[in-house]
């Protein structure tokens, strides 16, 4: 009964849909788990899931502090694409890419994964050669990419004005493959179908304490008591160093407050994701109409979930300047998320210097489309101590070792990136 | 049929004002808004709601407004969701109906409502998933279709739109009772005021008594006196931010058909101030009954409000349904207007103001409450029922007037960060303890009536002022108490009856989708909210926000304070992209730098290009050359190769640093040493960042003992200075070094070419250019044409080359005579483009190379890393991952098939197919001293390839071009032509 | 929008400022070794609290200058010229 489809909706439409179960278990801690999970985000959940599908390890317990899925699962701007220059990163994100690919059927659940293109505008030669670089290693893995020009452009996204007087539009590199999803319903839909698998997802439940004794975690103190672990793994998107430091290890991450915006709700304007070369932009409308669309961190370290104007002025400059039939919508709501910047700008799922405890973290602002992939590898790296080829890389140690997967090139240096 | 009242409102009735509404003619008054103009017209049916598309009305008179919502205007000028409440009415106006198809009146997807039992709260998250690849294809396209509410328009913007900065001791959001006192009290006492007001009146809800009106308008006639108070109509504050910034839309011409000339369409206020009075008032509650959407259920303060203000009667017998006492104002003023009522259902046991109004004859029926609507599209008969739903009786109506009580505006306090407290007086959430320099007054914290209001208006000024330290305040008059005995609202949200009952009417969320996610477990309020879409929609909720929080409440069998309400975030109101981006668009977006030759530049035909601000000549086309860039690329850098060019790099970053430990400094910024540099001599430098990566470089040249001149690349002037100033000032306190950047102040041009010295001696006096006298590297002072100018003998493009610096002024002048003086030798102007062929030929890296990853041994510079002596980024560059020998390398690349083209962007791979890359094309471009295309990369085993084959891969065009890898020195490997 | 005391110049905007992070990291001595240069470069102070941190004035004094700030309320408690001390309150 409990599974979702069209005909168990026409079925409940006749019993006024009283007979839907909870979506999801509300259950009581239980004293001690296999493995919990620190943060009841898109990525502590799936990595609940994929532990549980992956790994048959059922005894797992999700602690989040407040509902699941309202840090930046339920904050970001919903964007899944794997167009990355470095191998390091690009064949994480195509795992990413292919999971979101299957997610529908996989979870039992819509997370209205929609491929209709992410497109990223140029505006000179130097950036054609670095977007064409990343393109062709795109190709090379064999992952999706097309390098526009201007009339392909015109075509794909007819309301970008080309010639906007000041950086005019060269052509751009579109992944089709690339998209969006439903944000909100990935945290959902990962909680249900691991709840469905055993796992227990303990809303209202906020870590105060890594408890490690002889290098090794015993469990978390939580506000709920002190919950016994054999394995720990955090996946707190914008506090990964608050929790790490619980355990001892100093990260090289700070806070920063990445602003978002949602239009009120319009007919059809623009079809895929596009992102403004020379400014900090980026936009796609969501199926209900609203135009989803953020820039640029606002710079400085922050654990607000609320950002200024500035970042606000710089970021709608932009939008009109790409798209002047932006002028007149208007715009409905403006947010923050608190991001993990991390000192080169890639993320970090590995093992840590205490044993049994894993870090999913430092994910910047781009975690969202990193949800299902990176929960996977989490698991696998929980359940086999090791990491798996994909997240091979992301490691603490690597700034240390001076292999920084740096795509921008922007160095130690977040407020720049 | 008018329903436009014979006398009364605050119309001009002179104004006669044509508009047209879904192409219908209609003719409304001066003072009109579009809603007020079109119920004056008998117009109901004005939209359809989001997902059911069913009929929909009028609710409100402001900007709380769900369902009114139409396309404004035509065209370019066309904006969508435009609550008809807030649109003031002017002559030519056009509005459309929106989210219908074909008509208003016959909306096929109205069909929505007949399947809705399908379609409860998040059903599309159980559904539309098989076969998956039907998603893209078939089920979204229709759902994007069916979604969405107005179109907005596809073209730019005509209007233009304003930005202005504005710092108050008191700034006063909402101008009724309370924020006019508050106003006045910190006026008066010499505090510079900014008022705010959403509305195109200042009045608030004063404007609705005119037994108020002296009071209002001598307050605002006094306010208006004052020289530091601006008083602002049509300006909606959006936004608290920190540090106590408010931002702010002022609507200066929507009033009107287009702006006046030279007028913006909105202005956008930033807004500091160092105290805040909210008194933003509250927004007049919906309750939940089934039909409580339909065309004819209008809130009873905005039948008042249309009553009183705009001289309308919204309809001919109404029934009002209330648990308060305010909604009986509404019924007696209707009944004064002419209006039947058919009853009052109160749903309080007894109240002293209905048995006041039995006695003045009118139905009232306690303890009842409204089961239903019945009627086509609209209100045309309701259902009063006893609240355990007997007795119910269906009355002739066609108005139904519904007052759920009064949510005080918080939207700005909670975005301030206060807390909000639970006031079980109100049934309502108030502002608790403020955390900014804030504070609400009047219906914004709970404080309802208007005597009551102007009076904490007051207080909240008061509390301003001393809060400033401006000392005493001055009594002003405020509006008389009236003393009238009244019974407390009893907290009221959903009558249980079958049906669809509403708690968001544009988002068509009713009470049962509500229990369903709750029922799901959706039970947080922001699940519930997310899942069900509540509270969501262009009117955030502001109607019905806290009815579903309250349903969900019952639900979950606790208080509404402990189910809270979800964040309030800005904006208050929708606010439109244009007014923000203000003019920085288009070709405004970024300002543009220019050099001090760029005139020049222009009257020689030159194309240019970007370079972060900077405005460079690419290149300039000669007669011939029109159609083929590459014709002037190549012909410039033959020039140069041959004879001589001529290239204006005044955009390079310039730096001029003084001191005594000058040198001391340079050699902790740079890898290599500048201390030892002799006067009058360059030297090219490199810098890394702190973790070992090559941030810059360029050469400095010393002028004297304590006197260097710095250049840096173009791209990093600003991050250069930026970098040195923070050493100095933070790491290196103690040493003597002063610096400033000088790029705007020296004009450069650097002439290249075996005969760059014969052209340059006959322009140059004061200065021997013979190589002895000043060999390569040298630096001397000189005039040109009786300008001073400075000669550095350095090199880019790897010929014989001189840099001449002249101070700005002097560019032009100097430019001409280098030009006149190489005329015979064929001088010729180059552009960015050849300068970047001659230094790929050379192999000088750039921008391309210097990426950000790269480190100095990448670059084949490691000589350039001194042994000994401490560097910014020295010690970090040992890390193992930076000196592996498997880290890509400089190399110089060059096509087998001399007709080959290289791209740059291609990556190295061993074999057609193969997909590891072994590195990547940096730059490219056709060589004018080997006739074949040329290029520089990056390459995993670097000068181990040398001499061997690879394949530059271009995958986006399925291209693979046999590369030859080389020495980065395409020419010239001995460098013997710049010591020439 | 951040208001922020230039000790140097008075009450300017954030957008005058650009931003450097945590100002309580000092530069090690050049012998110090890789450990001691990753920790400054690396290991930044990211506290949910107060925070000591480096602002440019770039668009006035172009002067560093040290603010004390609340990262979860942006509340700016005090500010000083470079070489002053600057002391957080106990959280």
């Amino acid at each position: 009964m409990s599974r979702y489809s069209a005909f168990q909706l026409f079925v409940n439409a006749f019993t006024g849909h009283r007979s839907w179960p909870r979506a999801w278990r509300d259950p009581a801690p239980k004293p001690a788990y296999d493995v919990v999970i620190v943060g009841g985000g898109g990525h502590g959940l799936a990595a609940a899931y994929y532990l549980a599908k992956e790994h048959g390890i059922t005894n797992v317990a999700v602690v989040e502090k407040g509902p699941i899925g309202l840090g930046n699962t339920g904050r970001n701007t919903t964007i899944v694409r794997s167009n990355y220059m470095f191998p390091q990163n690009h064949h994480f994100y195509e795992w990413s890419l292919k999971l979101w690919e299957g997610l529908e059927q996989d979870l039992n659940f819509n997370a209205m994964v929609s491929q209709r293109g992410v497109l990223g505008l140029f505006h000179s030669d130097a950036q054609r050669q670095v977007f064409a670089r990343r393109g062709n290693s795109m190709r090379l893995s064999g992952i999706d990419a097309e390098l526009l020009d201007r009339d392909q452009v015109r075509a794909f996204v007819p309301l970008v004005d080309l010639d906007n007087g000041r950086f005019p539009v060269m052509g751009g590199l579109l992944q089709r493959r690339g998209g969006t999803a439903r944000h909100d319903a990935v945290a959902w839909g990962f909680a249900r179908a691991a709840d469905r698998r055993g796992v227990d997802i303990i809303q209202h439940c906020e870590v105060t304490g890594i408890r490690v004794a002889g290098n090794r975690v015993q469990g978390v103190e939580t506000t709920r008591g002190f919950i016994g672990a054999k394995k720990i793994g955090l996946a707190v998107a914008g506090n990964t160093s608050r929790l790490a430091q619980m355990a001892g290890i100093s990260l090289p991450i700070e806070s920063h407050v990445l602003q978002a915006f949602v239009s009120e709700s319009l007919k059809p304007m623009i079809d895929c994701v596009v992102t403004f070369g020379a400014g900090h932009f980026y936009i796609s409308q969501s199926d209900k109409g609203g135009l989803v669309f953020g820039g640029n961190i606002d710079g400085y370290n922050s654990y607000a979930q609320r950002g200024n104007l500035p970042t606000v002025e710089h970021v709608w400059s932009a939008g009109v300047t790409m798209i002047p039939a932006l002028s007149r919508v208007r715009v409905l709501r403006q947010w923050g998320g608190v991001m993990d910047m991390t000192m080169d700008g890639s993320p970090i799922i590995c093992r840590t210097p205490v044993e049994n405890l894993y870090i999913d973290g430092g994910w910047c602002y781009g975690g969202f489309k990193a949800t299902p992939a990176a929960g996977w590898c989490h698991a696998h790296t929980i359940a086999r101590d090791a990491p798996h080829e994909f997240n091979r890389h992301f490691t603490i140690d690597r700034f240390r070792e001076g292999l920084m997967i740096d795509e921008r090139g922007a160095g130690p240096s977040p407020w720049l990136q | 049929m008018s329903h436009r009242l014979a006398s009364g409102g605050r119309l001009d009735r002179t104004r006669r004002l044509r508009f047209t509404f879904d192409g219908r003619s209609y003719v409304g008054h001066a003072g009109d808004t579009l809603a007020s103009a079109l119920m004056a017209n008998g117009v109901r049916l004005v939209g359809r709601s989001f997902k059911y598309h069913r009929p929909r009305g009028i609710l409100t008179a402001g900007p709380d407004e769900p369902s009114a919502l139409v396309e404004l205007r035509a065209g370019a000028r066309r904006e969508a969701n435009m609550p008809m409440p807030v649109v003031e009415l002017f002559d030519g106006l056009e509005a459309q109906s929106q989210n219908r198809w074909p008509s208003l009146a016959f909306d096929i997807l109205s069909v929505n409502s007949l399947l809705s039992r399908f379609l409860p709260a998040g059903f599309y998250y159980k559904t539309f998933m098989w076969p998956a690849a039907f998603w893209e294809k078939v089920y979204e396209p229709l759902i994007r279709r069916s979604a969405g509410l107005g179109w907005a328009a596809k073209e730019a913007d005509p209007d233009h739109y304003e930005t202005r900065h504005a710092h108050c001791d008191v700034l006063v959001a909402g101008s009724g009772a309370a924020g006019l006192a508050a106003a006045r009290i910190a006026a008066e006492a010499g505090a510079r005021v900014i008022l705010c007001e959403q509305d195109f009146e200042l009045g608030g809800g004063l404007l609705l008594d005119p037994a108020l009106e002296d009071w209002r308008a001598a307050t605002v006639a006094a306010l208006a006196r004052q020289s530091e108070v601006t008083l602002l109509p049509r300006t909606t504050v959006f936004g608290y931010y920190d540090s106590n910034v408010l931002g702010a839309v002022e609507r200066v011409a929507d009033h009107l058909a287009e702006p006046p000339e030279h007028q913006p369409r909105q202005r956008y206020w930033t807004i500091r101030a160092r105290e805040v009075v909210l008194a933003t008032g509250a927004h007049e509650r919906l309750i939940a009954f089934p039909g409580n959407d339909r065309p004819g259920v209008v809130l009873a303060g905005a039948a008042l409000s249309y009553l009183r203000r705009f001289a309308v009667a919204p309809g001919k017998r109404a029934v009002v349904f209330t648990n308060n006492d305010e909604a009986y104002d509404t019924a007696l003023a209707l009944r004064e207007a002419g209006v039947e009522i058919a009853a009052i259902a109160d749903v309080r046991p007894a109240a002293v103001r209905a048995d006041e109004a039995r006695r003045a004859g009118i139905d009232v029926r306690s303890g009842s409450v409204v089961t239903g609507v019945g009627g086509g599209r609209d209100v045309e008969r309701v259902t009063v029922a006893r609240r355990n739903g007997a007795d119910g009786e269906s009355l002739a109506a066609d108005l139904l007037c519904v007052s759920g009580g009064h949510s005080p505006a918080i939207e700005l306090a909670s975005q301030s960060r206060t807390p909000l407290d639970w006031s079980d007086a109100i049934a309502g959430f108030v502002p608790g303890q403020p955390v900014q320099r804030q504070r609400s007054a009047g219906a914004a914290r709970g404080i309802f009536g208007v005597a009551e209001a102007a009076s904490d208006g007051a207080t909240a000024g008061r509390a301003a002022v001393a809060a400033l330290g401006l000392g005493k305040t001055e009594a002003i008059a405020l509006p008389p108490a009236v003393a009238r005995a009244g019974t407390p609202s009893e907290p009221f949200w959903e009558v249980k009856a079958s049906g669809k009952a509403f708690v968001d009417l544009q988002h068509d969320v009713t009470t049962e989708d509500i229990r369903l996610a709750h029922r799901e477990g959706y039970a947080h309020i922001e699940h519930a909210k997310r899942y069900t879409t509540h509270a969501m929609a262009t009117d955030q909720g502001k109607t019905g926000g806290l009815v579903g929080a309250a349903v969900l409440a019952e639900a979950r069998g606790e208080s509404i304070a402990a189910v809270g309400m979800p964040t309030y975030r800005p904006y208050a109101s929708p606010v439109s992209f244009g007014v923000i981006a203000g003019h920085a668009v288009g070709k405004n977006f970024a300002p543009v730098r220019r050099t001090a030759l760029h005139a020049w530049h222009v009257r020689h035909g030159a194309r240019f290009m970007e370079a972060g601000m900077w405005m460079r000549p690419a290149y300039y086309p000669q007669p011939g050359e029109e159609k083929d860039a590459w014709l002037s690329v190549l012909r410039e850098a033959r020039a140069v190769r041959r004879a001589v060019g001529i290239c204006d790099v005044s955009t390079l970053g310039k730096i001029d640093v003084q001191g005594k430990d000058a040198g001391v400094f340079l050699d902790r910024l740079y890898t290599n040493t500048f201390s030892t540099l002799p006067i009058g001599r360059a030297r090219y430098g490199l810098m890394l960042r702190e973790d070992g990566i090559v941030f810059d470089d360029g050469t400095t040249s010393r002028l004297a003992d304590d006197h260097f001149f710095m250049t840096t690349t173009t791209a990093n002037a600003a991050r250069v200075l930026e970098h040195m100033e923070y050493h100095a000032q933070t790491v290196w306190p103690e040493l003597d070094v002063q610096f400033c950047a000088v790029t705007d102040h020296w004009a450069s041009m650097s002439a290249a070419g075996p005969k760059a010295r014969l052209a340059l001696a006959k322009a140059v006096q004061g200065l021997d250019l013979a190589n002895a006298a000043f060999p390569f590297m040298a630096v001397g002072d000189a005039q040109v044409a009786g300008c001073p100018v400075r000669v550095f003998r350095i090199s880019f493009s790897g010929e014989l080359a001189y840099e001449v610096a002249t101070p700005a002024g002097f560019a032009e002048p100097v430019w001409e005579a280098i030009m006149a003086a190489g005329a015979e030798h064929g001088i010729t102007p180059y552009g960015v483009e050849a300068l970047g062929l001659l230094r790929i030929e050379k192999g000088h890296v750039a921008g391309a190379e210097l990426g950000g990853h790269t480190t100095a041994r990448d670059l084949g510079l490691e000589r350039m890393l001194k042994k000994n002596g401490d560097y910014v980024g020295r010690v970090l560059a040992g890390r193992p991952g930076l000196v592996a020998p498997e880290r890509p390398r400089l190399v110089g690349l060059r096509p087998v098939d001399p007709k080959a083209r290289l791209r740059a962007g291609s990556h190295l791979v061993a074999a057609v197919g193969d997909g590891q890359s072994l590195g990547w094309v940096t730059s490219a471009m056709p060589s004018v001293e080997l006739d074949c295309w040329i290029g520089l990369g990056m390459l995993s085993g670097g000068e181990a390839w040398h001499d061997k084959r690879l394949f530059a891969a271009f995958p986006l065009y399925d291209e693979y071009v046999e590369v030859a890898v080389t020495h980065p020195h395409h020419v010239d490997h001995e460098n013997a032509r710049v010591r020439a | 929008m951040h208001r922020i005391d230039c000790p140097w110049c008075g009450v300017r905007d954030e957008i005058e400022f650009a931003y450097r992070g945590d100002a309580t990291v000092k530069r090690p001595e050049a012998g110090a070794g890789v450990d001691a240069f990753y920790a400054y470069v690396y290991e930044r102070g990211n506290p949910r609290g107060w925070h000591i941190e480096w602002w440019h004035h770039a668009a006035g004094c172009r002067q560093w200058i040290k603010v004390l700030r609340h990262t979860l309320t942006h509340e700016i408690r005090a500010t000083a010229k470079a070489g002053d001390t600057v002391t957080a309150p106990k959280p």
